[in-house]
């Protein structure tokens, strides 16, 4: 019951705020509300039980990339930004391809149950206290079960931070 | 309409406690907090050779409910070209995180508002540094320059220093192998020891941090008021003002619980584990009994009756308390079979007393830098952050990883670690002062080179 509420209470949240960025003028507003979808999906994550990810999504993509928007945000001159054209005109694509993308969720929903191995997996529910504890579980699929793709993953981003800065430096 | 009467019940027969906590937390922290600008006040006092707040009240003991109600009462001013909805959100913004963050520490064994969670010390880190953006948010809402220059160095610094602190909290995190607070300041029980000695660097490193972090002097330069009249805050008055204000120290409370919790032992007496130092837990008491003694002595210097009046109620307040940590110390040795009965008390109590105490002496260390070091220009904050601390923490969790296999290796434990952590300590060291050459060669060069240009990095 309660999860349900929680749900879609997040839920909710996410997907009016997700439509209110787009649509919002000033580009504060709609950073405020990139930050609010990104939270209501951090509780998401809570909900699931996914304490790990919770966490990761708030310090990474709200306390981190999100304040850095932010600065940028401000640092460029909003008044000259507003008067220049700010929507893209390929309506016609991205309608397409929206719709292309929810037919695919539609079908996914359609099928699942219906066909052993087909559509959604159906997974039972576990008691909270039953589940292993999350942040263990992460470390463990990551260092252990993946590894190497994590260092791939970690290898790719260095590779991209040091072009960052040999980019960024100026040339003496 | 049942089922939902019902799982409502159900809802809070399970939350009743933390909600409850909540509510407290909420409803005391103001008083705490103009306790603490108090304290601060009469420290800067005494630091420059002065009396500080003497008026409202005896020594002045009042002045933070005078302050409150001339902050509760003064006009709110909304800059004319404002955003209205942001600027109310902003202060808002500040405030709930601070206080949301303070919902996952542990005050002692007992005391913890979001029991258990796994992922314990993040949630607080990470919760407590979204109030980044009620100030960013603020600054720019106000439409002013001030505001906005305040505004900008805030969330750089803070993107400056994350790093730094975040490396500092990993080193000491290495020792416990959990995330969560309460297994923390158990497993530094359980070694004997506190990760300060074992991590002095990372200390120092999350010190610094979070003294950036907080927007503290020496490192206030989002409101430093010689050059951006108030920074952020400069358009906002009476309660949003003191909205911002309690958002503060809020923050100050929470990162010195975070270091309290890591490196300084948590809820744990210094030397937790020495029986034949057990009469320690009698000192807190007497020192309390000391204090109001004096201050029903000093009673019959004070000129009015109402200060008179206050100032036995102060010494009544150190009695009372006195007394509630004398008691679960006091009753086993009168009566040996009670032990077992007040136990769990003593481990509330003490534990409890001995956080909050390492906590203020935390933000004390702070107050003292505030009134000693002066402020920093703004690329030599950046340069201290990027080229100094981050470096050097990132060293630190390396050299500190190392000492652990090393002591695995060894099998050490307890004061045994510090065979393997004081020479990785020693290292970083090394590495610091390599770090500060490397700069001034640098620096050296620079000079040579161009005339400087302090608003170009």
């Amino acid at each position: 019951m309660l999860d349900k509420v929680l749900f879609y209470f997040f839920a909710g949240i996410a997907v009016a705020s997700a439509a209110l960025m787009v649509t919002r003028r000033n580009v504060v507003h709609s950073a405020i509300f990139l930050i609010t979808a990104l939270l209501a999906t951090a509780g998401i994550f809570l909900q699931l039980r996914a304490e790990f990810l919770f966490i990761v999504q708030i310090i990474l993509y709200v306390g981190g990339i999100m304040v850095l928007f932010v600065f940028v945000i401000m640092l460029v001159n909003l008044d000259v930004a507003l008067q220049q054209m700010q929507f893209a005109r390929q309506k016609w694509v991205a309608l397409i391809v929206a719709l292309a993308l929810a037919g695919q969720v539609g079908v996914m929903f359609w099928t699942s149950g219906k066909m052993p191995g087909q559509g959604l997996p159906v997974l039972t529910a576990v008691a909270a206290n039953r589940l292993p504890l999350n942040s263990e579980a992460v470390a463990k699929s990551l260092f252990d079960s993946y590894l190497l793709p994590f260092e791939i993953a970690s290898v790719l981003l260095l590779v991209a931070m040091i072009g960052a800065v040999v980019m960024a430096k100026k040339r003496a | 309409m049942n089922a939902t009467l019902q799982a409502t019940l159900e809802f809070l027969k399970l939350y009743w406690a933390p909600l409850l906590c909540g509510v407290a937390v909420v409803a005391i922290l103001p008083l705490i907090v103009g306790y603490i600008v108090l304290v601060e006040r009469k420290i800067m006092a005494d630091m420059q050779a002065r009396l500080g707040p003497m008026r409202v009240g005896p020594h002045g003991l009042l002045q933070p409910i005078a302050d409150a109600v001339k902050l509760l009462i003064k006009e709110d001013i909304i800059p004319e070209h404002a955003d209205k909805l942001v600027f109310w959100l902003a202060p808002v913004l500040s405030v709930g995180a601070g206080l949301l963050s303070l919902a996952g520490l542990a005050i002692g064994p007992a005391f913890q508002i979001a029991q258990d969670i796994n992922i314990g010390i993040l949630f607080v880190v990470g919760i407590s540094a979204l109030g980044i953006f009620g100030i960013v948010l603020g600054g720019w809402a106000s439409n002013s320059h001030y505001s906005l220059m305040g505004a900008l160095r805030s969330s750089a610094q803070l993107v400056s220093y994350e790093t730094a602190a975040g490396m500092a909290l990993v080193s000491a995190l290495l020792f416990t192998g959990t995330l969560n607070v309460k297994s923390i300041v158990e497993a530094q029980s359980k070694e004997g020891i506190w990760f300060v000695l074992l991590a002095p660097v990372a200390f120092f490193t999350y010190l610094v941090a979070s003294i950036a972090e907080t927007n503290r002097a020496p490192f206030d330069l989002p409101e430093a008021e010689s050059e951006l009249v108030a920074g952020y805050m400069t358009e906002f008055s009476g309660f949003r003002w003191s909205l911002y204000f309690l958002a503060e120290y809020t923050n100050m409370i929470v990162v010195a619980s975070v270091a309290t919790t890591l490196f300084l032992g948590g809820w744990l007496r210094p030397f937790a584990g020495v029986s034949w130092l057990n009469f320690l837990d009698f000192v807190p008491p007497l020192v309390l009994i000391a204090i109001g003694a004096y201050c029903v002595l000093r009673v019959t210097k004070q000129p009015t009756r109402v200060q008179q009046l206050f100032m036995l109620a102060v010494a009544g307040l150190c009695f009372v308390v006195a007394l509630v940590l004398a008691a679960p110390v006091v009753l086993p040795v009168i009566k040996p079979s009670l032990r077992e009965a007040v136990a769990p008390f003593y481990a509330g109590i003490h534990g409890g007393f001995w956080f909050i105490f390492k906590v203020s002496l935390y933000i004390y260390f702070f107050m003292w830098l505030r009134f000693t070091i002066p402020r920093y220009r703004f690329d030599q904050l950046m340069r201290l952050g990027w080229h100094f601390l981050i470096p050097l923490s990132i060293i630190n969790v390396l050299l500190v990883g190392v000492a652990l296999i090393a002591g695995a290796y060894f099998q050490l434990h307890g004061w045994g670690l510090l065979l393997v952590t004081t020479p990785a300590a020693i290292l970083a060291l090394v590495a610091a002062f390599l770090i500060l050459a490397i700069e001034k060669q640098h620096d050296a060069r620079q000079e040579q080179t161009a005339p400087s240009d302090f608003y170009a990095g």
